[in-house]
C-alpha cells in the first residue's frame, strides 16, 4: 500500500482541527487551566486528579471522545490523521481529560478483533472511558510483563495483581488489564468500580494528568469481559502500538508548538540591555532550534499517522521516528522555555511549568527516545548480539 | 510515497505520464568521468562536456523550464516543473550543470528584467548554451551582503564598473554574470544596484578570472577581478538604488523558498543522494570497532538512527509544507530547508569518518582508502555547504526574524 502525498489531511481534517482549536482556545485559555490544576503548590499535597467534567461532556457531544472508535461500533471512526491533529490540539491547551487513555483504549479493542472488544467499543461509543492498565512495576509494557495475573476458567477470569503507571486512571469507567495466564498474555476489561479493584494514587509531577497503581484482589469478570483470550493480548498490543506512539507524540508536538510561541512572545517584549532579549543571538538561535525541532517531529507525526491508515506495514518504524524525535524534542523545548523567562520561568506563577511537566511525563510515556531509537536500530540494522 | 496527489491539475497528471515516457528512453548513460558531488563543484570541461547536452535535451523535451513562458523558451505550463523534477529524481537522472542561472539568474530576470531581457538571456538559461555564476561575495562583504563595495559608476548610457568578487562558483565556465554593485557611497542598502555582466567574452578586457584552491585541494570557485568594464545600461536589472530588493529575489530563490520552481534534475533519489544517513548502515556493518562490526556497537547505532531519523523528518517536512491545515506559514519549513540539508548532510558524514576509524584518515587517491575516499571529501566538502548561499548562522538569523517574528540581529 501507498500513502497519499498529502498525509490524507482533506478538507474534513482541517475542519475538524479549526474547529478543535477554537473550541480550546475558548474554552480552555492558560489562566483557566492555571486555576483548574495549578492551584495547590505544595509539593507534599495528597494526589490529585482535576479535570473540567463538563467540558468533556461537551467534547462528547461533538463526537469527540470516541473518535478512535469505529463508526460500525457508534463511534465517530475518524483516521488516524485527523486523530493525531485533533490530539495536537489538546496538547496545545496541556488539556487534563482521560482522551488520550481511550483514544489508545479504542486502538487497543480494535486490533483485538473479538466480539467480546467490539462490545467494549460499543461501551465507549455509549460515552464511557477507558484507560491502559497494561505497565508493570519496571515501567515496562513489553511481551511477557505484567504484574497482573489471570486464573481463566470457562466463564469468568479472575484477577490478581498490580498494574503501574495508569494514566488518567481515576478519569476512566474502565480499564483494560493486561494479565499472564498459563495460556499467555491476555486483555481484560474490567470495571473501574468493580469489588476488588483499588485505585492508588501516584503523586506526580504533572499537573494535567493524574496517574495510579490499580490493584485486583480477586476480582472476578465473565467471560465477556475477556477482550482479548490469554495468548492474543500481545498481537492487539503490538497492532496498537504504532497508535499509542504516534498520538501521544502529537499531544507533545501541540505542547511544543505552546512553547515555542509562548518563549517567542516573551522573547519580544523583555527588555534587557536595552533591548528585547530575542535580539540576542544565543537565545534567538535556539528558540530557531526549537521551531526546527518542532517541525521535525510533527511531520513525522503525520507520516506516521498516514502510515497507520494506509501503510500499516510501515506504521511501526514510522511511530518509532515520531516518539523518538518527539521525545527529544519534547526535551529541549522545554527546558528552553523555562530558560528564556528568567527568574519568571522558575516560579509557580509562571505558566511554562505546566507545559514543562506535562513534557517530562511524556517524554517517558510508552518509552523515551533512546528507547525507541534502539528499537528501530533493531529493524533497520538487524539484533544487537547480547552480552557480545 | 504515492505520486498521485489528490489535487493535481489535468496538466500535471498528463505531463507527469509525458516525463515518465521521455525519460524511459532519454536518461543519459553513466558519466565518463566521476562527478562532483554538487554542480556548484564542477571544475573539468569533461563533466560540462557530458551534463551541457544533458540539460540541453531535456529542455528541448520540456523538463527544463516547464513553468517558463513559452516566449522566453519555456514549456508555458503551471505547476509542472515540479512534476518534472520529480520525475527525473525518480529515475535518478544527473544534475543540470546550469544551477546558478537556473536557479538564481532566470528567476530574478524573470522578476526585474526588462522584455528585451527575459528574451535575450532565458532562453539561452534554460537551454544551457550559456552558463552563468553570481557575483555577490566580495573579501570585505560575505554575510552582510549589503556593504559590497565593487563600484558601478554612471558613463553616458554606460556603466563602468571597477572591483573584485570573490568565491564564483563556475566562472571559468560562464559566459555571464549577475553581479549586485554599489552605485552610491552614502547609503548602504539603497545605494545598490543589480547588473548583468559579460564574462567569457570580456576576458582580459576587464574581467579577470583566477580560480581558488577550495579545502579539499579541487579548484572550485574563482576570484573575479572587473577593472573598467563597461557595459550598456540595458544590462541593469530594475532601477538605480534598488538593488537590494532584486538581490532578495536572487536569495530566496537560492534558498529555495522562491516562487519560480527550479528545474533542478536533483541527481540522484532521495534515498540515493549524497549524504544519505542510510547508506551509514552499510558502512558501519563493514568497519570494525574492538573487533566487531560498528553496526553492532550500540553507541553507533543510536547515532546513525538519530540522523535517520532526522533526515527523514526534514524530507516528510518537505511533504508536508504542501498540505494546507498542516502549515501555518510555509516559509517556516521553506526556509529550513537549506539549513536541514547542509546540517544533516554534515553530520552524516562526519559519523561515517568516526564509523571508519583509521582508515578515513586515507584520502581519495589512496589505493585502500573505503569507497574511495568519498566520506572524507563529502565531511570537507559540506563546510562549503554550511557556509555558501547563507551560513547556518545567518540562515537561523533570517528564520528568527522573518519566521518568528524577533527583533533583528543586522
Ligand atoms: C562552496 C562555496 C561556493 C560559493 N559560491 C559563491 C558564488 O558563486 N557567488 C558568491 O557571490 N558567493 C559565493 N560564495 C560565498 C558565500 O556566499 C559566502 O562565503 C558567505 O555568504 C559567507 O560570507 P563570508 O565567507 O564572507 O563569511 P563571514 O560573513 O565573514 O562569516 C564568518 C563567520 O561569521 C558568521 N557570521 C557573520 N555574520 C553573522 C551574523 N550576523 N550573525 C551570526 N554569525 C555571523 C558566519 O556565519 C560565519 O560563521 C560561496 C561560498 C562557498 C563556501
Amino acid at each position: 500500500m501507498t500513502q497519499p502525498k498529502d498525509f490524507g489531511f482533506g478538507v474534513e481534517e482541517q475542519l475538524l482541527q479549526t474547529e478543535a482549536r477554537k473550541f480550546f482556545k475558548k474554552q480552555l485559555d492558560e489562566l483557566t487551566l492555571m486555576e483548574l490544576v495549578g492551584g495547590n503548590s505544595d509539593p507534599h499535597r495528597d494526589s490529585e486528579c482535576l479535570w473540567d467534567e463538563k467540558m468533556w461532556e461537551q467534547m462528547a457531544d461533538l463526537g469527540w471522545t470516541t473518535m478512535a472508535v469505529p463508526e460500525a461500533f457508534g463511534g465517530t471512526g475518524m483516521s488516524g490523521v485527523a486523530v493525531a491533529s485533533f490530539i495536537e490540539e489538546t496538547g496545545r491547551v496541556a488539556l487534563p481529560s482521560p482522551l488520550m487513555a481511550t483514544v489508545n483504549s479504542s486502538y487497543v479493542l480494535s486490533a483485538c478483533g473479538t466480539d467480546e472488544a467490539d462490545s467494549v467499543l460499543k461501551e465507549i461509543a455509549g460515552d464511557k472511558t477507558a484507560g491502559l492498565a497494561i505497565t508493570n512495576q519496571k515501567g515496562s509494557w513489553c511481551s511477557m510483563d505484567t504484574d497482573v495475573s489471570a486464573v481463566v476458567t470457562e466463564d469468568k477470569a479472575t484477577l490478581n495483581g498490580m498494574a503501574w503507571f495508569v494514566q488518567d486512571a481515576r478519569k476512566v469507567d474502565l480499564f483494560l488489564v493486561k494479565a499472564e495466564s498459563e495460556a499467555g498474555i491476555g486483555l481484560y476489561a474490567v470495571s473501574a468500580d468493580a469489588p476488588g479493584v483499588t485505585i492508588l494514587p501516584d503523586s506526580i509531577v504533572d499537573l494535567t494528568r493524574d496517574q495510579a497503581r490499580v490493584n485486583f484482589e480477586g476480582v472476578a469478570i465473565g467471560a465477556d469481559k475477556i477482550v482479548a483470550a490469554p495468548g492474543k493480548g500481545n498481537l492487539a498490543l503490538d497492532a496498537a502500538e504504532p497508535a499509542i506512539l504516534t498520538m501521544i507524540s502529537a499531544d507533545m508536538c501541540g505542547a511544543a508548538e505552546w512553547q515555542l510561541q509562548t518563549t517567542v512572545a516573551y522573547a519580544k517584549t523583555r527588555m534587557q540591555f536595552e533591548r528585547p532579549i530575542g535580539f540576542f543571538q544565543a537565545v534567538k538561535h535556539p528558540v530557531v532550534n526549537m521551531m526546527i525541532m518542532i517541525d521535525c517531529a510533527r511531520s513525522l507525526v503525520f507520516n506516521a499517522a498516514c502510515a497507520i491508515d494506509h501503510e500499516p506495514e510501515q506504521a511501526k518504524a514510522a511511530a518509532h521516528m515520531a516518539k523518538a524525535a518527539a521525545s527529544d524534542m519534547a526535551a529541549f523545548c522545554s527546558g528552553r522555555s523555562v530558560q528564556y523567562h528568567g527568574g519568571m520561568g522558575f516560579t509557580w506563577e509562571c505558566f511554562v511549568h505546566l507545559f514543562f511537566k506535562r513534557q517530562i511525563h511524556n517524554q517517558v510515556l510508552f518509552g523515551d527516545a533512546a528507547y525507541h531509537r534502539a528499537e528501530l536500530a533493531e529493524m533497520l540494522i538487524g539484533p544487537l548480539v547480547a552480552g557480545g | 510515497m504515492s505520486e498521485k496527489g489528490k489535487k493535481e491539475s489535468p496538466e500535471q497528471i498528463e505531463f507527469r505520464e509525458y516525463c515518465r515516457e521521455w525519460l524511459s528512453k532519454n536518461t543519459p548513460g553513466d558519466p565518463p568521468v566521476r562527478l562532483p558531488q554538487m554542480a556548484i563543484e564542477i571544475t573539468t570541461q569533461a563533466e560540462m562536456d557530458y551534463l551541457v547536452p544533458w540539460q540541453k535535451a531535456a529542455w528541448e523535451a520540456g523538463l527544463c523550464g516547464a513553468d517558463y513562458p513559452k516566449a522566453y523558451g519555456g514549456g508555458g505550463r503551471t505547476g509542472c516543473q515540479l512534476i518534472a523534477n520529480e520525475e527525473m529524481q525518480r529515475v535518478g537522472t544527473p544534475y543540470f550543470p546550469n544551477v546558478i542561472a537556473l536557479g538564481m539568474a532566470a528567476p530574478t530576470i524573470l522578476h526585474h528584467g526588462s522584455e528585451e531581457l527575459k528574451k535575450r538571456f532565458i532562453p539561452k538559461i534554460l537551454s544551457c548554451e550559456e552558463i552563468w555564476c553570481q557575483g555577490f561575495s566580495e573579501p570585505d562583504a560575505g554575510s552582510d551582503l549589503a556593504s559590497v563595495q565593487t563600484f558601478a559608476e554612471r558613463a553616458g548610457d554606460n556603466w563602468v564598473i571597477n572591483g573584485q568578487k570573490i568565491w564564483t562558483s563556475l566562472a571559468t565556465f560562464s559566459s555571464w554574470m549577475i553581479i549586485l554593485c554599489r552605485t552610491d557611497r552614502s547609503v548602504k542598502h539603497k545605494g545598490l544596484t543589480y547588473f548583468i555582466v559579460p564574462i567569457e567574452s570580456y576576458i582580459g578586457k576587464g574581467i579577470e578570472v583566477r580560480p581558488l584552491i577550495k579545502i579539499t585541494g579541487e579548484t572550485g570557485f574563482n576570484e573575479v577581478f572587473l577593472t573598467d568594464l563597461e557595459i550598456p545600461d540595458k544590462y541593469r536589472l530594475d532601477d538605480v538604488g534598488n538593488g537590494w530588493s532584486v538581490a532578495m529575489t536572487t536569495l530566496i530563490h537560492e534558498r529555495g523558498a522562491g516562487p519560480m520552481v527550479t528545474p533542478s534534475a536533483g541527481g540522484r533519489r532521495a534515498d540515493d543522494a549524497p549524504g544519505n544517513a542510510m547508506d551509514l548502515i552499510d558502512l558501519a556493518r563493514q568497519s570494525e570497532r574492538n573487533g566487531r562490526p560498528a553496526a553492532e556497537d550500540p553507541v553507533i547505532r543510536d547515532r546513525m538512527i538519530e540522523l535517520i531519523i532526522r533526515q527523514k523528518g526534514f524530507r516528510q517536512s518537505i511533504r508536508r509544507v504542501r498540505v494546507k491545515g498542516l502549515v501555518d506559514n510555509p516559509m517556516r519549513i521553506g526556509l529550513q530547508g537549506k539549513l536541514l540539508f547542509t546540517e544533516i548532510a554534515q553530520e552524516v558524514s562526519a559519523l561515517a569518518l568516526e564509523i571508519e576509524g583509521a582508515a578515513s584518515t586515507l584520502f581519495m587517491n589512496d589505493e585502500n582508502a573505503p569507497n574511495k575516499g568519498q566520506w572524507p571529501l563529502m565531511y570537507l566538502n559540506s563546510y562549503g555547504m554550511t557556509i555558501a548561499a547563507g551560513t547556518s548562522e545567518v540562515l537561523r538569523n533570517i528564520l528568527g526574524e522573518r519566521v518568528l517574528g524577533m527583533p533583528k540581529t543586522k
